[in-house]
């Protein structure tokens, strides 16, 4: 049986969705001449400011062109539905956006992307820009500690771009926003939990089968098998099991400061995101650790998928900095 | 002996669109299994465009290296993901291994799907084993090298590859993914057959047929 979408023709969803969002944020976005894929901030790349080029496949809205804006990134490279984008709209992407200092490319680490991004800084090297490319690796779940560089990058990208965004926002050195950008991943740590599968607009089938009772924790943002599949407990519960696993990783001392965001996959609602973030509050209250700044809601989902994450973000005084810099973008505003 | 020209390197991407569409939603189903569930969508789209843009091309004023270029740049651009890059690499190593040529002779397409085959082989940085489309590549070209080296014709050689290429995406049922979207599986890779692998063999049997029947 087929999934039930709003929509006109799966093969034209992505392009149809960029109109409307086109259409809704005229004062934030704009396309590239010529190449529709790429959508540039109105405001944001300048002469001499390290551009920001983010990107991934659609599916995960508002990830990643809702966070294309001044004081964040200055073009975002849209794919597919969950795949990659082929190289020529990230070089357009990349040449729009420079401004004579470099241009980062930052997006999650899966194989896809890597090698498009890859060809694309390639091509962006014949037209004289330097390009480099920070990954992101939050995914707890995805690869062991020891392995960290293979992990996928899911929904810490949020705290991730933020922080690049804003150190590019700046007008810091190349340098320094490559190492800023790295720095925030190291402290970016996300666990996801799914209850139901999405369906591709193309096929409108599940994309995985799960008991009626089941979740799946670790289960990343395209549907790719997790780390345990369990039967589904309750939120307190699960938001314990998440907790665990980051805070093991993360191991913060009393005193220390981040900022959370619980993130909807896609059909979960704010209610259950909110009794979640209830019992993070809780956890983190008992460890004495206490939260700069809380998000709540839809930042990087996965179609319609059931299910959510937590991600946690370690701040020291830098990356507060950076947090707390002003940002306005089409699908978020701070500071 | 057969010669292969432009026109019918035409007829074989639209011979691979064809087998593509028809094998979009088992690959995807592959896919779901133990990655995202868009192989087979990307397979079809990336063929698809490739058949259409060589469709275009006046065949009589181009050469067997132009039309695989453009068919790795369409395929490339409709699809990113991880087969655009591989494919679109795989068909710039086949456009560069027959340049100059405006007949393919059964060593010319011996040599171009070799090219193929190392291409990807290189894109991906993939070894045997690791349960990617490697597994029924690297067999395949390998297969029809040594047949062609046997004194084999062209038929002979990509049945060869297609037999070896089968077998290779079966023994990826066997293996446990360490590279790609899968990788992060480990153990519960096991028992599914890949799906890069599966469409691996739908690409070069579809390439066996319309270059040899």
């Amino acid at each position: 049986m087929q999934t039930k979408k709003i929509i006109n023709d799966g093969n034209r969803a992505v392009d149809e969705m960029l109109e409307g969002i086109l259409a809704a944020h005229p004062r934030h976005l704009k396309s590239v001449d010529g190449s529709p894929r790429s959508i540039v901030a109105r405001d944001g790349p300048r002469q001499g400011k390290v551009g920001l080029v983010i990107g991934g496949g659609s599916g995960h809205e508002p990830s990643f062109l809702g966070f294309v804006g001044k004081g964040l990134a200055d073009a975002a490279a849209i794919g597919n539905v969950f795949a990659s984008p082929p190289p020529d709209p990230i070089l357009e992407c990349a040449k729009a956006v420079s401004g004579g200092a470099g241009v980062l490319f930052m997006y999650g680490n899966y194989a896809g992307d890597v090698m498009n991004f890859d060809m694309a800084a390639e091509m962006a090297a014949m037209d004289d820009i330097e390009v480099r490319t920070v990954l992101s690796t939050d995914d707890v779940a995805s690869a062991p500690r020891d392995q960290r560089h293979k992990r996928r990058g899911v929904a810490g990208n949020f705290f991730i771009f933020k922080a690049a965004g804003a150190a590019c926002d700046r007008m810091l050195s190349f340098d320094e926003c490559e190492r800023i950008a790295g720095k925030a991943n190291d402290h970016t740590f996300t666990m996801g939990v799914a209850l139901s599968p999405c369906s591709l607009p193309q096929t409108r089938r599940p994309n995985f089968e799960i008991g009626p009772d089941e979740m799946e924790i670790g289960m990343g943002i395209h549907g790719e098998p997790g780390i345990a599949r369990e039967k589904l407990k309750t939120a307190d519960e699960i938001t314990n099991e998440m907790l665990d696993r980051i805070l093991d990783e993360m191991a913060p001392a009393r005193g220390d400061k981040v900022a959370v965001l619980v993130n909807s996959l896609g059909s979960t609602p704010l209610m259950e995101l909110y009794i979640m973030n209830r019992r993070v509050k809780q956890r983190l209250d008992e460890i004495g650790v206490s939260i700069h700044a809380s998000w709540v809601g839809n930042y990087c989902t996965s179609l319609e998928m059931a299910g959510a994450s937590i991600t946690l973000h370690r701040l020291d005084g830098e990356l507060q900095t950076m947090l707390d810099h002003p940002c306005d973008c089409a699908m978020f505003r701070a500071g | 002996m057969t010669t292969i020209d432009t026109a019918r390197l035409v007829t074989m991407f639209a011979a691979i669109a064809n087998s593509m569409s028809a094998d979009r939603d088992r690959l995807c189903a592959l896919d779901g299994v133990i990655g995202d569930a868009d192989h087979g969508i990307a397979m079809e789209l990336g063929f698809s465009a490739a058949r259409d843009a060589v469709a275009g091309l006046d065949t009589a004023a181009t050469d067997p290296t132009t039309l695989l270029n453009t068919a790795a740049k369409s395929f490339l651009n409709a699809v990113g993901a991880s087969s655009g890059p591989l494919y679109a690499t795989a068909l710039m190593r086949a456009a560069a291994a027959v340049k100059g040529k405006t007949a393919l002779d059964d060593a010319d397409v011996v040599a171009l799907f070799q090219a193929m085959a190392k291409g990807i082989q290189d894109r991906g940085k993939a070894e045997l084993g690791e349960k990617t489309m490697i597994d029924a590549w690297a067999p395949a070209g390998q297969a029809a090298g040594e047949a062609l080296a046997s004194g084999k014709d062209l038929a002979a050689s990509l049945k060869a590859a297609a037999q070896a290429a089968k077998a290779g995406a079966e023994a990826t049922k066997s293996m446990v993914a360490t590279k790609g979207r899968a990788s992060r599986l480990g153990e519960r890779s096991l028992g599914h057959m890949d799906p890069g692998a599966a469409s691996a063999v739908t690409v070069i049997e579809a390439m066996r047929v319309a270059l040899t029947d």
